[in-house]
């Protein structure tokens, strides 16, 4: 079975490469992995969700614009997100609905905190299945 | 062609990657680093990111490497770039996300001795006055108009509202507060991050440590310093801008992608994202990242008062009597703008800083973060001056205690011998690094931490 995310080790930071069959499928592993470094994905529960729209002038600072809302969102309102359903997506638009829970110190453990996603060793394949692949600040 | 035939070696600790490397560089990158670090360094492709940094448009000097230098995104972790004000570039990847990440240091006239036995209270009470982890929100309420004014006056709001004193301002980079910040240009959701988080320390990489002088280099600049014995206790808090300065550097990455498609600028690595000084863009992202540092200066002011506060409480005598002062707080993660002499000539440029400390001539100190292994250096102008790391218990291991706020209490982390990661530290010359930002060096994440 074809994953749907792997994490990639780097110095400083930690990367993912999220893979789909579609890009809209890669970009929400792409999701699932970033929540994955935060927390346990299995104690999320999905009894809130948060829609969203993010736009950029290319597919690849999409990427790191969608992941860059999902951190905000956990940042200042301390959404974890367990599932995401991309409802639009072109080259330049993104729309998706989040769905999670509010942490909870007394059932969530926090991993890892993410400062935000990085343009460096950005990349959006389609050129054979999907795959992404986006460097974070931790 | 391997690196190692690429470099050029000017003496045994600085070595040049010349403009013929890569078409587009400006300037030549200079790495210091001895024969066995550079051997480490070779392994993290961290030259491609010196060479690409030279790419800058405005760049003066060097691209330069600071000793501990590693693979960062964009700028190498340890990076320093100057650019020409008047035609150069400011890019917000040569600050970091975690803009004026920088460390403050505390003195005690306390020793090990009379530490140690009041250590886990002294810890516990720490956990209870300074927020810390992922996730922790201050327990400063503040409105959208103070955080305004937290983002134009820096350490200065904190010491009118009580938390600390005047001589603490005196003792800090740039006095707490670089002039210029417009909150106008902080995004409303860097606020929104900002708002709740001030005045905790975070997590990651970042850390509240007690300390203990373990080695004096030089007696008299250490007694300048308010550091008179070996044994003697001492506090390094290391923190940057939270949320704020995260949101910041995400916004103006973004923003300055468009502007290098605006400006025409030809770039190896999107990361390195940059807009003319004197351009909008540009003006706006230093406006902002003022308001980002100035935050951050008041957020380690705000925690050294209150790990004044602890300590008074655990010992139950007066901040006087128990020495709490400030020796010093420096940034290392900005862009500043200076005077230097390059080339004989005197030019106003933007010094970009990434994972690296200013380091002025004698009299200026400048502190360095070490991790578990290497224990901690302050140091002026290049001499060492001293060195701080774990207390050395009865079976010879430095032991530290780390806390954490998962519950798992206390662990100990068993001392390792001085590593190169140390001597490599002993650089002279116009920057100190830092190794703080190699975060998967570091075995304690977030939170107090002592002896």
């Amino acid at each position: 079975m074809v994953k749907d995310f792997e994490l990639m080790e780097h110095t400083a930071d930690v990367g993912i490469v999220a893979y789909g069959a579609s890009i809209a499928e890669a970009f929400a592993n792409a999701g699932r992995a970033l929540f994955s470094l935060i927390t346990e994905p299995d104690g999320i529960n999905e009894t809130e969700y948060r829609d969203i729209e993010v736009t950029a002038p290319d597919r690849e600072s999409l990427l790191v614009a969608w992941l860059n809302e999902l951190i905000f969102l956990f940042d200042a309102e301390g959404m974890l997100f367990k599932r995401f359903d991309i409802t639009d997506l072109s080259t330049t638009r993104l729309k998706a609905r989040a769905c999670g829970e509010v942490v909870d110190i007394s059932r969530h453990i926090l991993k890892v905190g993410v400062k935000a996603a990085t343009y460096h060793m950005l990349e959006v394949d389609s050129s054979n299945g999907s795959r992404v692949r986006v460097l974070f600040d931790i | 062609m391997t690196w190692r035939e690429t470099l050029d070696r000017l003496d045994d600790y600085c070595w040049e990657i010349p403009t013929s490397y890569k078409e587009g560089m400006r300037v030549s990158g200079r790495l210091f680093a001895s024969e066995a670090m550079l051997e480490h360094i070779l392994q993290e492709q961290v030259f491609q990111q010196v060479a690409n940094v030279a790419f800058l448009p405005g760049i003066v000097g060097h691209s330069l490497a600071m000793p501990d230098v590693h693979w960062g995104y964009g700028f190498p972790i340890g990076g320093v770039a100057a650019t020409r004000v008047s035609d150069g570039v400011v890019s917000p990847g040569g600050v970091g996300f975690d803009i004026n990440c920088g460390v403050r240091l505390l003195t005690t006239s306390l020793t090990a001795e009379e530490v140690i036995p009041k250590i886990e209270s002294l810890i516990a009470e720490l956990y209870v006055n300074v927020p810390s982890g992922l996730g922790s929100k201050g327990k400063l309420r503040i409105s959208e108009k103070e955080l305004d004014e937290v983002m134009v006056k820096g350490s200065l709001w904190a010491v009118e509202k009580g938390y600390g004193e005047p001589a603490d301002v005196d003792a800090t980079e740039e006095s707490g507060c670089i002039r210029g910040a417009n909150p106008e240009k902080v995004s409303n959701k860097a606020k929104q991050r900002g708002i709740p988080q001030l005045g905790t320390l975070g997590s990651g990489n970042h850390f509240l440590e007690v300390e203990r002088v373990s080695e004096i280099y030089d007696r008299d600049a250490a007694r300048a310093m308010g550091i008179e014995e070996v044994g003697q206790v001492v506090v390094m808090v290391h923190c940057g801008s939270r949320g704020l300065g995260h949101q910041v550097c995400t916004d103006y990455v973004a923003m300055l992608g468009n502007a290098v498609k605006k400006y025409g600028i030809n770039l190896p690595d999107r990361q390195l994202a940059c807009a003319p000084i004197q351009s909008p863009e540009g003006q706006a992202y230093l406006e902002a990242m003022a308001c980002a540092a100035n935050y951050a200066w008041t957020n380690r002011q705000c925690i050294a008062h209150w790990v004044r506060e602890s300590l008074v409480k655990v010992f139950g005598k007066s901040r006087r009597e128990l020495g709490l002062e400030q020796v010093y707080d420096v940034a290392h993660n900005i862009a500043k703008i200076e005077e230097h002499t390059v080339d004989g000539k005197k030019l106003t440029v933007c010094v970009h800083r990434k994972g690296a400390t200013r380091a002025f001539p004698p009299g200026h100190p400048a502190s360095l973060p070490g991790d578990r292994a290497t224990g901690a250096d302050s140091r002026r102008h290049g001499s060492r001056l001293l060195h701080c790391r774990g207390y050395r218990d009865r079976h010879g291991d430095d032991l530290w205690f780390y806390l954490s706020r998962c519950g798992q209490g206390a662990e100990s982390v068993g001392g390792q011998a001085e590593s190169a990661g140390c001597r490599c530290r002993q650089v002279t010359g116009g920057q100190g690094n830092n190794s703080h930002d190699r975060k998967h060096g570091r075995s304690g994440r977030g939170g107090p931490r002592g002896l």
